[in-house]
């Protein structure tokens, strides 16, 4: 499914006067995908979102839709859906009148709007709220309804905009899944803004992420949690240990310990916590740290610990009994596999 | 509470001798002069001339709602949603009318309208007419003149819904393709709607007791309920007729803003 190019953004830059909120964009996303675009607020995420939308207008670079130039088209032409930041739903209308808008806008018969209507209302499980206003609505509830609305007329391609941003949490993971179950049934290009590493990380299949303007790296969830591109990207997405890496030796700063990787130019090593343990004798690698806290976590407990070097570094322990005060000197390790240069 | 209750002390004071006391005089007046009991009231809602003028005053104030309500929504769009200088000159044109008093601009309209006004005037000078238009000492004067005195007091309720206007949901139905024409109509309008129940509301109810205007540009041609009230305690004294006539004219007033305030409070609010 997930072969052809859908849209194209090609050095699509976008200045506010003086301020540069986008600079030179390029990213393609293939037919079928979810795409998220994750970075920290003023990223940048947005604005490429209302680009890809047609709501604004870039000032450079080219906008392609299978292969057509789309830069110049309102977004009433491309037709995609949009589920818009604080949903936008009209409040005058019930749940039914706000779906069937696009369909009026549209033109279809009566009988077919109806059809579809509570075609939609079922899909996003809103039965029997069909005669509601929005303000009588839970948050989660005016979401399916902006979900219902945005896809009633099967767009090509769905645009959202942190839609879960207002939700708590318990609500936010339950409108996850079945944001991910619609994309499943649907087979729509999904492109997600969200600041939500987790969130980003759950539901997509690619994921982008932006930092001034600037895209920093584009990949699967796996490829950008596993093997980020730079240290933003390593920092932004979960928890990493870093480690100041001696450039003229090629070892850990301050120690002997040698790094079978070349590392030139690069100036930390990042470990991910779930990757570092306490070493066993066998271990190749082994850091000695001294434990500064130990917080309980039921199932699980985190250490935090400090190098010799004042770095700080965190990661995981199953329970045991163990005694572990705060000051014991410990060892840790990891695969050589596991860590990556940044 | 109690704290509270001492504060607003002297204002429902001040509200029961200026305003309680003598509506209870007209009261008594109304039920007393020159018979007691209900004459008085029978009388206003039978005599033919007596019910003409209300029923001109409720047309020709339903007349000029819908007129100031329509302008002023056009002026308030301008006002909040125009480009910097057009709002900036809106404003002015807003804020000027407020300056000048009632009678002057009566006069002002009367100086335009008149048979040998501006405008007539000038509409002979370009030759599109030959002889003056009567456009004073009628209901088209009245309108004209009561509505350009009530078109800013509708603007206020307007300009607070029109700037409440979610502008994402505007981008939304554009974003669905709906014209302009559509988005006005289906969507801003409606969307207004609290706006335009407070300011029709509050139009009414003023228009319904306009004396002055009414008087000089209706030249008495088109004599309204404030000005008969007017007629029956300086010119022709029946002082229990207006005393019963100015209770009906309140009880109106009160009357539709009660309803109209069940009916659309949930809107409103």
């Amino acid at each position: 499914m997930a072969s052809t190019t859908q849209i194209e953004v090609c050095s699509i830059g976008k200045k506010y006067g003086k301020f540069k909120a986008l600079g030179d964009i390029n990213l393609g996303i293939a037919e079928g995908e979810f795409l998220s675009l994750l970075g920290p607020s003023g990223s940048g995420k947005t604005t490429l979102l209302t680009l890809i939308g047609g709501y604004d207008a870039p000032s450079s670079g080219r906008l392609l839709f299978d292969g057509q130039d789309m830069t110049n088209w309102p977004a009433k032409q491309r037709g995609f859906g949009m589920v818009f930041q604080g949903y936008a739903l009209f409040p005058h209308l019930t749940v039914a009148e706000n779906i069937a808008f696009p369909l009026k806008v549209q033109k279809r018969s009566k009988a077919q709007i109806a059809d579809r209507v509570a075609q939609m209302v079922e899909m996003v499980g809103l039965s029997g709220h069909e005669a509601k206003k929005p303000t009588a609505l839970s948050g989660g509830q005016q979401q399916r309804v902006a979900l219902a609305r945005a896809l009633a007329y099967e767009p090509k391609v769905l645009l959202l905009d942190e839609p879960f941003s207002a939700l708590d949490k318990n609500l936010r993971g339950q409108m996850q899944e079945e944001l991910r179950r619609l994309h499943r049934d649907l087979g729509t290009t999904f492109v997600f803004v969200t600041h939500d590493q987790e969130e980003a990380l759950a539901l997509s299949t690619h994921i982008a992420i932006f930092n001034h303007g600037e895209l920093q790296q584009i990949g699967t969830p796996e490829e950008v949690y596993e093997r980020p591109a730079n240290r933003f990207t390593a920092e932004f997405l979960g928890d990493i240990n870093l480690l100041s890496l001696d450039g003229s030796t090629g070892c850990l700063a301050e120690t002997a310990i040698e790094l079978p990787k070349t590392i030139a130019g690069q100036s930390h090593l990042a470990i991910r916590p779930e990757h570092m343990r306490l070493a066993a004798d066998d271990d190749a690698i082994q850091l000695p740290v001294r434990l500064r806290d130990r917080v309980y976590l039921g199932s699980k407990s985190r250490l935090l610990l400090e190098t010799s070097g004042g770095e700080e570094l965190m990661l995981y322990l199953d329970n045991d009994p163990t005694d572990m005060r705060p000051g014991s000197e410990l060892r840790v390790a990891w695969d050589a596999r596991d860590s990556f240069a940044v | 509470m109690r704290a509270f209750l001492f504060l607003i002390c002297p204002l429902l004071l001040f509200l029961g001798c200026s305003y309680l006391l003598p509506f209870l005089g007209i009261m008594q007046l109304s039920f007393s002069d020159p018979d007691p009991g209900l004459a008085q009231y029978r009388h206003v809602l039978s005599d033919p001339l007596t019910l003409s003028v209300i029923w001109r005053t409720l047309r020709i104030c339903a007349i000029v709602t819908v007129v100031s309500v329509i302008a002023a929504y056009i002026i308030t769009l301008l006002w909040v949603r125009g480009r910097p200088l057009v709002r900036s000159l809106t404003e002015l044109c807003i804020m000027i009318p407020f300056w000048i008093s009632v009678l002057s601009r009566a006069f002002g309209w009367m100086s335009m309208l008149s048979n040998r006004g501006l405008l007539n005037t000038w509409l002979k000078d370009l030759g599109l007419i030959d002889a003056s238009l009567q456009m004073t000492r009628n209901e088209f004067a009245v309108v004209i003149g009561m509505s350009h005195y009530l078109i800013p007091f509708a603007v206020f309720p307007l300009a607070t819904a029109i700037r409440n206007v979610d502008e994402r949901v505007l981008t939304a139905a554009d974003g669905m393709g709906a014209s302009r024409l559509r988005i006005f109509w289906q969507v801003f309008l409606p969307m207004t709607a609290s706006g335009i129940i407070g300011a029709t509301l509050l139009v009414f109810v003023f228009s319904i007791g306009f004396f002055v205007t009414p008087a000089l540009l209706g030249g008495g041609q088109s004599v309204l309920i404030a000005e008969l009230i007017y007629l029956w305690i300086f010119q022709i004294p029946q002082w229990g007729m207006a005393a019963a006539m100015s209770v009906i004219l309140m009880i109106a007033v009160g009357g539709i803003l009660v309803l109209l305030m069940r009916r659309y409070g949930e809107v409103a609010k």
